[in-house]
């Protein structure tokens, strides 16, 4: 079992350019059923087997689109999450990095009280492994089909703690990658619920970073609803206040929004935090062990 | 992306919002010339990127022409240390000259835009306990700090204006003064897609009249692009030189003070979680820096380059989750960096991913020092080390 990503995914890519058009590619060597791609004013041809079409209502009409991956640049790319939305598509995974701040919260304004779910911007993606569904930029062969699900602000380090599970021989039922800006569309208080819900994950591995109070809202859920053990890991424990390191959301701000604070949120929740990037798969495995 | 407070005032002046009038000057000349035009007396204001500057001797009043000179002479130079300039301070190079304001009887309020991440879009907020700190505030007293969300599709409407107005305790006169204030502050902050607009304090003077007697301007960095007039505002004089040439090369650097372990690694969060083990195994970080995901051997040798201007740094680790980023290009820009730049200092590498083998085949096969680590302790525990043994 996985979830929001599967077998049925019909995976649609918007934005395709030189990485977009790579991606596609990764997407459907990995085994997503990759339908098609949108580039305005290139309907009616292909690139690499992929039919391109005009817009997206076009390409759902013609392909039966559930799903779709935007790679379009900044400028565009809110554009293209309401186009998606717009056109019914029930799952959005928006990768592009460097979205301005405005133009997103009008797009998530835009997606209120619409089917459609958003996953990022600025993120690596989605991926399922039992399912054999990739819809990101994430590097697919080192995943594992299994029932451990993640869920990350950020990317690299997001497929550090997959490494780590798959090295340790523990697989995973759905990774999900939230994005590290400050408006995003699913949270990790989202994720978290779709994998309390998905009786194919058993464990959850929850990353974030600092910066706003997600993680804090993410462990509120936990502490109320979650009965399945949780692992966390806040990365820029020794970041400086003020700065923003990287990723766009990644700020101590006012003194909110340390990792201290978000590590003491997550522990009284019951969540076994780790202080060590590297202990995130050894601190499942003894979960899964004593079980 | 910050700007100066002569800037910031600019910026909000052409959206309709009241300010002093004022000019900024770079020499003591400028300075004696714009205050004859103004008229006296004046504020003389250093310009620096950080708050504080009151309490630091960066704020003074001059009644006359020769208080001007002297305040002036004095501040142009010299080294202003506050809360925010950290202990080595910023030297001010540009002052601004600013008509007197007569503050008797006047009322100070904070008031700021910022977008919330909690709500997902831009919030108005407004304290009465003007020209205190913010943060000060929300720590010992949060209930005098009132908010309003603002819903992306209609804007900050006048009702939010006078919900605020009414909960400072302007008076009924001025709270249509008041809206008309807030509204092109809000204007101001759409305009030009800022991420904190902050008028601390908003003066309401004596006749009721409201105006901005300082302002604090931070823009969207993602935005930029569509303001090419906004981008002519940043001074590099006020940024850390390291930083400026890294961001030159497409790198995300942040040096940290008194770190002696370097280190370069792909992603964000990544960089953050080996800064924090680098710290759990003993030593301490002396940056951060994110090499992006698709970097290229060319942005490898840049980021060492960077890396090594840093003279604190004694060691360096690269820890890098290959995903897009292949270990064989990694490798093959990390070796001829080393080789052009004839590195000293150990360099401890840790590669995950796409190509690994061979990624560190060519380590191995380089002829050069390097040491090499299968997980993230391992490498943590080897470059503390090293930098410890070369302290």
């Amino acid at each position: 079992m996985s979830v929001l990503v599967s077998k049925d995914t019909r995976l649609l890519v918007q934005g395709m350019g030189k990485h977009g058009t790579f991606h596609a590619l990764g997407c459907r060597d990995y085994g997503t059923n990759v339908v098609g791609g949108v580039t305005p004013g290139k309907g009616g041809t292909t690139i690499e087997g992929f039919p391109i079409f005009d817009s997206v209502e076009q390409a759902v009409r013609k392909t039966g689109a559930n799903t779709s991956v935007v790679f379009v640049p900044p400028p565009g790319a809110a554009d293209a999450v309401m186009e998606s939305a717009d056109a019914g598509l029930a799952l959005v995974v928006c990768i592009t990095e460097g979205i301005p701040t405005l133009d997103m919260v009008r797009a998530a304004t835009f997606l209120e009280g619409r089917p459609t779910r958003l996953v990022g911007p600025n993120c690596p993606g989605v991926i399922s492994p039992g399912e054999r569904c990739k819809v990101g930029i994430m590097p697919g062969h080192i995943h594992m089909p299994g029932k451990v699900g993640v869920v990350s602000r950020s990317g690299t380090l997001t497929y550090e703690a997959v490494g780590q599970l798959t090295a340790l021989g523990i697989g995973q039922s759905t990774c999900i990658g939230i994005g590290g800006d400050p408006v995003i569309g699913t949270t990790h208080t989202d994720a978290l619920k779709l994998f309390n819900d998905d009786p194919g994950t058993e464990a959850i591995i929850m990353i974030g970073e600092i910066g706003g109070s997600a993680e804090e809202e993410g462990a509120a859920f936990v502490k109320k609803h979650v009965k399945k053990p949780v692992v966390g890991f806040i990365a820029g424990q020794t970041a400086p206040p003020g700065r923003r390191m990287g990723h766009a959301g990644a700020i101590i701000a006012g003194g909110k929004g340390t990792a201290d604070e978000k590590m003491k949120a997550m522990a009284e929740a019951g969540i076994h935090v780790v202080k060590s990037p590297a202990d995130l798969g050894a601190a499942i495995a003894k979960i899964i062990k004593r079980s | 992306m910050k700007i100066h407070e002569y800037q910031a005032k600019a910026v909000l002046a052409s959206h309709g919002v009241a300010v002093p009038r004022g000019k900024v000057a770079y020499t003591l000349a400028e300075a004696v010339e714009n205050a004859k035009e103004l008229g006296l007396p004046v504020v003389v204001k250093a310009q620096i990127h950080a708050g504080g500057r009151g309490k630091g001797g960066g704020v003074k009043l001059a009644r006359t022409v020769e208080d001007v000179e002297s305040v002036a002479k004095a501040m142009l130079g010299m080294t202003l240390h506050t809360h925010q300039t950290g202990p080595e301070g910023r030297l001010v190079r540009r002052v601004l000259i600013e008509q007197g304001v007569d503050l008797d009887g006047a009322r100070e309020f904070y008031l700021a835009v910022i977008v919330d991440r909690g709500h997902g879009g831009p919030v108005m907020m407004a304290s009465a306990q003007g020209g205190m700190d913010i943060e000060e505030v929300a720590a010992k007293d949060p209930a005098a700090i009132v908010k309003e969300p603002i819903d992306a599709r209609v804007g900050f409407q006048a009702f939010q204006a006078r919900k605020l107005a009414f909960a400072l305790g302007i008076p009924g006169p001025q709270v249509g003064a008041a809206v008309g204030f807030m509204q092109s502050l809000y204007k101001a902050f759409e305009a030009t897609d800022c991420s904190l607009l902050e008028v601390n304090p908003l003066l309401m003077l004596k006749d009721g009249r409201l105006m901005a007697l300082d302002a604090k301007v931070t823009f969207d960095d993602n935005a930029l692009y569509r303001h090419p007039d906004l981008r002519e505002l940043r001074d590099f004089d006020e940024e850390d030189p390291l930083e400026v040439e890294a961001s030159k090369f497409n790198l995300n650097y942040i040096k940290l003070d008194g770190g002696t372990v370097g280190c370069m690694v792909n992603g964000a969060g990544l960089a953050m979680a080996t800064m924090d083990i680098i710290k759990l195994a003993g030593g301490s970080p002396a940056n951060f820096l994110d090499v992006g995901g698709g970097a290229n051997a060319e942005q490898i040798r840049n980021a060492f380059r960077i890396l090594l201007n840093d003279r604190d740094v004694k060691a360096v680790l690269i820890n890098i989750f290959g995903g897009i980023l292949r270990c064989d290009v990694l490798a093959e820009g990390v070796i001829t960096a080393v080789k052009e730049l004839s590195v000293a200092a150990p360099v401890v590498v840790r590669m995950k991913g796409n190509n690994e083998e061979k990624g560190k085949q060519m380590l191995r096969e380089s002829g050069l020092n390097f040491l090499t680590a299968d997980d993230m302790t391992e490498a943590a525990q080897q470059v503390v080390a090293a930098a410890k043994a070369r302290a």
